[in-house]
């Protein structure tokens, strides 16, 4: 079952890759591409959303748009859901592209300069909490992941879903993205489950395996 | 240049983003000057030399290599290199028996600390979906052709955490210095859809 556009794995039908060479290929292509970027990063310093609500903005539009705009496309795309939701820009100011005085920012929204953007870049963001659990799962151990039927922001690929697979390692107690999403910061154990490409396609590749990072919920249990 | 649909937006594009640009310093959400600090860290300070130099260093000194093995976020941060999505690494080391490739099919994640912005085909949906189902016909797109016997490993990034590929060292590299063999390296042996260069890539 597929997620949505963004979930991507496996799916047939996308053409060659026809990458640019490697010495030849610049960090943005336009100009354009440069400014969404930064801007997408400064405004996420705001702290007004988590990268999980982010990536869920961009995945959040129809199929047809997510597939046919370009990588920044969806950034910006996503960006402006952002700053409407939390309130930040109103859809008139957006639609007017001037500021309203009505919606001035919240007072106590800290504005980063350039030494706080370097700090907050240098210092990034980890995901890991604090435990009071135990994992459930030890490496080697078998599992299969669980098919999905809620909707929402997820990290489970829709080609792992309804597979088996084995523990390859423990990754530690991680923000759960299902979750933090939807605002809700709650961490859980995070594993490297890993896939034969025999049990993953049809026809599988030969000798070949696939990692996937599964957060617990996602896992169920083989066997005894 | 390939079928870069990318790079020729309508012009309303432009004008979208540069309003909106326009409406956030207006609107003092966004420091310019902040701004451009943002671009030109990654512009031009973090990039895939970062990298050259972790695996230089792996190649070179073999407590260094198993450190990162064990523990990239510690071994990587030694040699300075922290920050945004560079917080969990693991590096996934290439043997004559086993190559390591990784992709991010729900997105784009990537180990900016060490490799900066991932390559626009990286981000692509032809690359996002076949490097986990036909690994072997995406490599052979980047003229890499591995003998059958190999296994494959592809590590989606579904999680922060972010995977860098250990290339093979080049043969008829003993006694080389880290600096010269960091020009081995490239960006595209790191993901892993290339091997490093070989010796005749660099000036004696």
């Amino acid at each position: 079952m597929n997620n949505s556009a963004h979930d991507l794995g496996g799916r047939s039908g996308m053409g060659p890759i026809n990458p640019e060479a490697e010495e030849q290929e610049p960090v943005f292509h336009t100009e354009w591409e440069r400014r969404v970027f930064g801007i997408t990063m400064a405004a996420g310093m705001l702290g007004k959303w988590n990268i999980d609500e982010a990536r869920h903005a961009r995945e959040r539009q129809e199929e047809a748009d997510y597939l046919r705009h370009s990588y920044y496309q969806n950034w910006l795309v996503g960006l402006e859901a952002l700053l409407l939701e939390s309130g930040l820009v109103t859809a008139q100011e957006l639609q007017n592209c001037e500021a309203n005085s009505a919606n001035p920012p919240p007072s106590d929204l800290r504005i980063p300069n350039p030494e706080d953007a370097k700090k907050i870049l240098h210092r990034g963001g980890p995901a890991n909490l604090p435990s009071q659990t135990e994992p459930l799962f030890k490496t080697g151990d078998s599992v299969s992941v669980a098919e999905r039927n809620s909707s929402g922001h997820t990290r489970v690929p829709a080609y792992a879903q309804g597979v088996a697979g084995r523990i390859n390692a423990y990754r530690g107690f991680h923000i759960f993205p299902d979750k933090s999403a939807h605002g809700s910061h709650q961490g859980e154990h995070l594993y490297s489950v890993v896939f034969s490409a025999n049990a993953l396609w049809e026809p599988g590749a030969e000798n070949t395996e696939v990692f996937v990072d599964m957060w617990q919920p996602y896992l169920q249990r083989v066997g005894s | 240049m390939p079928h870069d649909h990318h790079t020729e937006p309508p012009s309303d594009l432009e004008l979208r983003v540069k309003s909106l640009e326009s409406l956030l310093v207006e609107k003092g959400l966004v420091n310019p000057e902040a701004l451009n600090e943002i671009i030109d860290t990654y512009e031009n300070k973090v990039g895939p030399m970062n990298g050259a130099r972790v695996v230089a260093k792996a190649w070179s000194d073999p407590e260094f290599k198993e450190w990162l093995l064990r523990d990239a976020t510690a071994a990587v941060k030694s040699l300075g290199y922290v920050g945004r999505q560079g917080e969990h690494l693991q590096v996934a080391e290439n043997t004559p028996k086993i190559h390591n490739l990784v992709v991010c099919t729900l997105c784009s994640c990537y180990p900016w600390t060490v490799l900066g912005l991932p390559p626009a085909w990286y981000k692509s949906a032809p690359y996002r979906s076949r490097a986990v189902s036909e690994p072997r016909a995406v490599l052979a797109e980047f003229g890499t052709v591995l003998e059958q016997q190999v296994n494959i490993r592809v590590w989606d990034s579904t999680s922060e955490v972010r995977y860098l590929v250990l290339p093979l060292r080049p043969t008829g590299t003993d006694g080389w210095s880290e600096e010269r063999l960091s020009h081995l390296v490239s960006r595209n042996s790191m993901i892993g859809v290339e091997l490093a260069r070989d010796t005749e890539a660099v000036d004696t």
